[in-house]
């Protein structure tokens, strides 16, 4: 890598610059499938996260053991295993968000995010940075779901956080008085409104989505200023690519090429 | 002595402006809109003056945000708010219809780069967010002509004709054929009455605004579809053609210069595979209606249609022939 790393860095690149939702459109699947509500993209952010920073953890330990033909298999390995661990934790604890999430929780294995980043990063960098790379992609992940997942419930159920008691179960009984989100259809229809049922259904999914990508874009990239380069250690095909067999791209991993 | 002025081709211009079109296009529509103000009262002017307003101000907001020079000369805001108004029952709250103006202009048109750069037809895009964000505001008509005979206390509900159509049935219960003609049935403000539709669209075929034939395909697929749908039920054929949006949709929709093909053959395309996702969708989906999703597919389709309908440029050879020799030469 030709600029110096550190560690302060790895981890807010998740958040904007390199968003995974947002700037590198990987994960869009559940992404676009549970925003439907604030709670759920919660859960499903949480649940990322930690498979994430512990899949880049062991990918990162074992990347000089595992052979480079059959990384893919081993990397999905590691992270059915974390993810195997999570969902048995979310039945056990949070029921009520396995339900919700329903085949999402267990597909995380093929998570583009985490496979993504297990072969761009962890495969190549020591355990300390990939594990700081995971959670700021996973909080940077969990970010823009929370963001279109507020924007489509308030706007397309006309709740905000709606069943979060099903989370908080983790803490114990009613938290917070039991408060279980905010409701504002009873106000909505005093004064003649209703949501726009649109938002909550894939397509206007897809118009937050949109919205959101561009609103991310301008804050990387700004007016005037040249486009940020995304760099060859976000790109998931980075193994495979023809830059790196001219030697032009960053981070070149030799043995994946030959 | 004239002085020889030299300057870079074109050199002949069309005279032709956009709000000259867009003019045309609004007083196209002027009849559609008497007529549904006869026949669902006042409130119908209403809609459509809050439609036009929201999208204009939508369209001014947009721009001035998004740094752009200001586009509200060019009257195409006012178009797309008319034809999303003659597009929703009367008796849709105003609130739903700034919703569905300021998702057609920003959204739509907007997002997009503005007029010429729209993807699908900015009032079918809102009228179609709003049919499925608001099912059962978007679907609740008025009976025609109840506003004069209560004086306008009591909107009565009615279902429109094409929900109770069926082939060969029996047409008792729906309006007389001279009743669709007119528009005296039950559907949206503006696309009840065929007679006004009619008249605009002779309107703007005079005035070189649209060519016929993206109306005249888009109507006789869906005419020559249920005839046979029909086993030759002529009078099923008829009601089917003056039912819905389907003049409305054909006349002032599919024709939009940005979403529809440039040349003949395109258009004829275009307009046959409007007329038959149009027919499939009344036959055989759960949907009553679907002149607006089928135009909006075809849309999406356009810029497929135009790369395999390309005009040969004269004394060019076939694409074929050039595709061997670069796959020879190479």
């Amino acid at each position: 890598m030709a600029e110096k790393k550190s560690l302060g860095k790895e981890f807010t690149k998740g958040l904007i610059k390199e968003n995974p939702v947002l700037r590198l459109v990987l994960g869009t699947c559940p992404t676009l499938a549970v925003t439907t509500s604030v709670t759920n993209a919660i859960g499903m952010g949480v649940a990322a996260t930690i498979v994430l920073v512990c899949s880049n953890i062991v990918i990162s330990l074992l990347r000089k053991v595992i052979p480079s033909k059959v990384r893919i298999p081993a990397y999905i390995v590691v992270i059915a295993a974390f993810v195997t661990i999570v969902q048995m934790l979310v039945k056990a604890f949070v029921p009520a968000l396995d339900t919700a999430l329903g085949a999402f929780l267990p597909l995380i294995v093929v998570n583009c995010i985490i496979l993504g980043r297990a072969e761009a990063f962890a495969s190549k960098n020591t355990v300390l940075y990939s594990a700081v790379d995971g959670l700021g992609m996973g909080v940077g992940f969990t970010a823009a779901l929370c963001m279109m997942g507020t924007v489509r419930e308030i706007l397309g159920a006309g709740t905000f956080l709606a069943g979060i008691q099903d989370l908080l179960v983790l803490f114990g009984d009613n938290v917070f008085g039991g408060w279980n989100g905010l409701d504002f259809n009873n106000a909505l229809s005093t004064i003649g409104l209703q949501p726009i049922t649109i938002f909550i259904l894939p397509a206007g999914g897809f118009f937050v989505f949109g919205i959101l990508m561009a609103t991310a874009n301008r804050i990387a990239e700004g007016r005037g200023k040249p486009k940020a380069e995304l760099g060859c250690t976000s790109c998931p095909m980075a193994g495979h690519c023809n830059k790196n067999k001219d030697e032009k791209c960053e981070g070149t991993d030799k043995e994946a090429t030959a | 002595m004239k002085k020889l002025t030299v300057s870079a081709s074109p050199h002949v211009r069309s005279p032709k402006t956009v709000p000259g079109i867009m003019l045309d296009v609004i007083i196209a529509l002027v009849p559609a809109l008497i007529a549904s103000v006869v026949l669902f009262g006042f409130r119908s002017l209403l809609v459509t003056a809050v439609c036009v307003v929201s999208c204009i101000a939508s369209e001014y907001i947009a721009r001035k945000i998004m740094k752009r020079d200001n586009t509200i000369g060019d009257l195409s805001a006012i178009v797309t708010g008319m034809l999303l108004a003659f597009n929703l029952p009367v008796s849709i709250p105003l609130w739903m219809c700034v919703v569905g103006s300021v998702f057609a202009i920003v959204v739509v048109k907007q997002f997009f780069g503005g007029i010429g750069q729209n993807f699908v037809n900015p009032a079918i895009g809102g009228r179609i967010m709003m049919l499925v964000s608001f099912a059962s505001a978007m679907t609740d008509w008025t009976a025609p002509l109840e506003w004069f005979k209560n004086g306008g206390i009591d909107a009565m509900s009615t279902a429109t004709p094409l929900a109770s159509l069926t082939a060969n049935g029996d047409y008792s219960s729906l309006p007389s054929l001279l009743d669709m003609f007119l528009g005296v049935r039950g559907g949206c403000l503006g696309e009840t009455c065929a007679l006004a539709l009619i008249l605009g669209g002779i309107y703007l075929v005079a005035r070189r605004v649209i060519k016929p034939v993206i109306p005249l395909c888009f109507i006789g697929t869906v005419a020559v579809i249920m005839l046979i749908a029909g086993k030759g039920d002529f009078e099923f054929m008829l009601y089917e053609v003056l039912s819905g949006g389907l003049l409305i949709g054909a006349i002032f929709m599919a024709t939009d210069y940005a979403t529809s093909p440039l040349t003949t053959k395109g258009k004829i395309i275009f307009a046959v595979g409007c007329g038959v996702i149009t027919s499939v969708i009344r036959l055989f989906a759960n949907l009553p209606e679907g002149v607006s999703y089928s135009i909006i597919i075809m849309n999406i389709l356009v810029p497929h249609i135009e790369s395999i309908t390309r005009p040969r440029p004269f004394g060019a050879e076939k694409e074929k022939k050039e595709k061997k020799k670069e796959e020879a030469a190479s």
